[in-house]
């Protein structure tokens, strides 16, 4: 699964993208997170306010019940601040 | 049309291309983001370095190659939908720049002028909360990513259909 982080959430991870296999269990957003918090340190930084937290499935923003087990790209994000 | 792009633009030639050959279009109205001299104002948190009264030196924009595209071409189709635009533009810019420099052009056309006023501010006020970019701003004291703002929040709410 390709997972891509932006902003503070990069710098935090420490890199702009994995490439995971994911436990069976993780079908979605929010059961990504909580497994990606048991990685490191600095995931469970980048990780540790959700409401600070936007989350892409296929570039389309969705919430954190939304099912992974069908995407290609998921991003996580601080909320945007363009324009 | 769209355009994400590291490069500045040239307000007078964008408008020249949009209009080449128009005749239909009676009112055109541009926006044009610039990059402000004194930071954004942020929330009072103690990890807050940089204040609204902090100079900066550069602003880097980061963005997601892909779904930026893609969100901005959806906000234009939404002006589309709602106001009956002749042509529209956006181009927003990224990487690093100063104060001074442009990041963002929107520009509409229309027979008449309030549906290219309506449609400009409503693609200013929807990209803002929707296309996804980030602004660093950095001074003297460091950087720091710029937070987003409530009330841009409800300048793009109002825009909301119930």
């Amino acid at each position: 699964m390709k997972i891509l982080y932006f902003a503070w959430i990069r710098q935090r991870i420490g890199k702009s993208s994995d490439d995971l296999a994911l436990p069976e269990d993780v079908k979605n957003v929010q059961h990504l997170i909580d497994h990606l918090k048991g990685l490191s340190a600095g995931y469970a930084a980048a990780f540790q306010d959700l409401d600070a937290i936007k989350v892409a499935v296929n570039q389309e923003q969705v919430g954190f019940e939304t099912p992974i087990t069908a995407a290609q790209e998921i991003a996580f994000f601080p909320p945007v601040t363009g324009g | 049309m769209i355009r994400v792009q590291a490069e500045d633009f040239d307000i007078a030639k964008e408008i020249a291309k949009l209009t080449d050959g128009r005749t239909d279009i009676g009112a055109l109205v541009t926006f044009t983001g610039l990059v402000r001299e004194f930071a954004t104002k942020r929330g009072q948190t103690p990890f807050n370095k940089i204040s609204s009264d902090t100079k900066i030196n550069t602003m880097t924009l980061e963005h997601y190659p892909g779904m930026t595209e893609k969100a901005l071409t959806n906000i234009e189709e939404e002006a589309n939908k709602r106001w009956p635009l002749d042509a529209s533009l956006i181009v927003h810019r990224y990487g690093e720049l100063a104060p001074g420099d442009q990041i963002v052009l929107v520009i509409t056309a229309s027979a008449h002028r309030q549906a290219a006023f309506e449609a400009a501010e409503f693609l200013v006020d929807w990209l803002k909360t929707k296309a996804p970019f980030w602004k660093l701003e950095a001074g003297e004291k460091g950087a720091e990513w710029v937070e987003a703002r409530v009330d841009d929040d409800q300048a793009a709410q109002r825009w909301e259909k119930t």
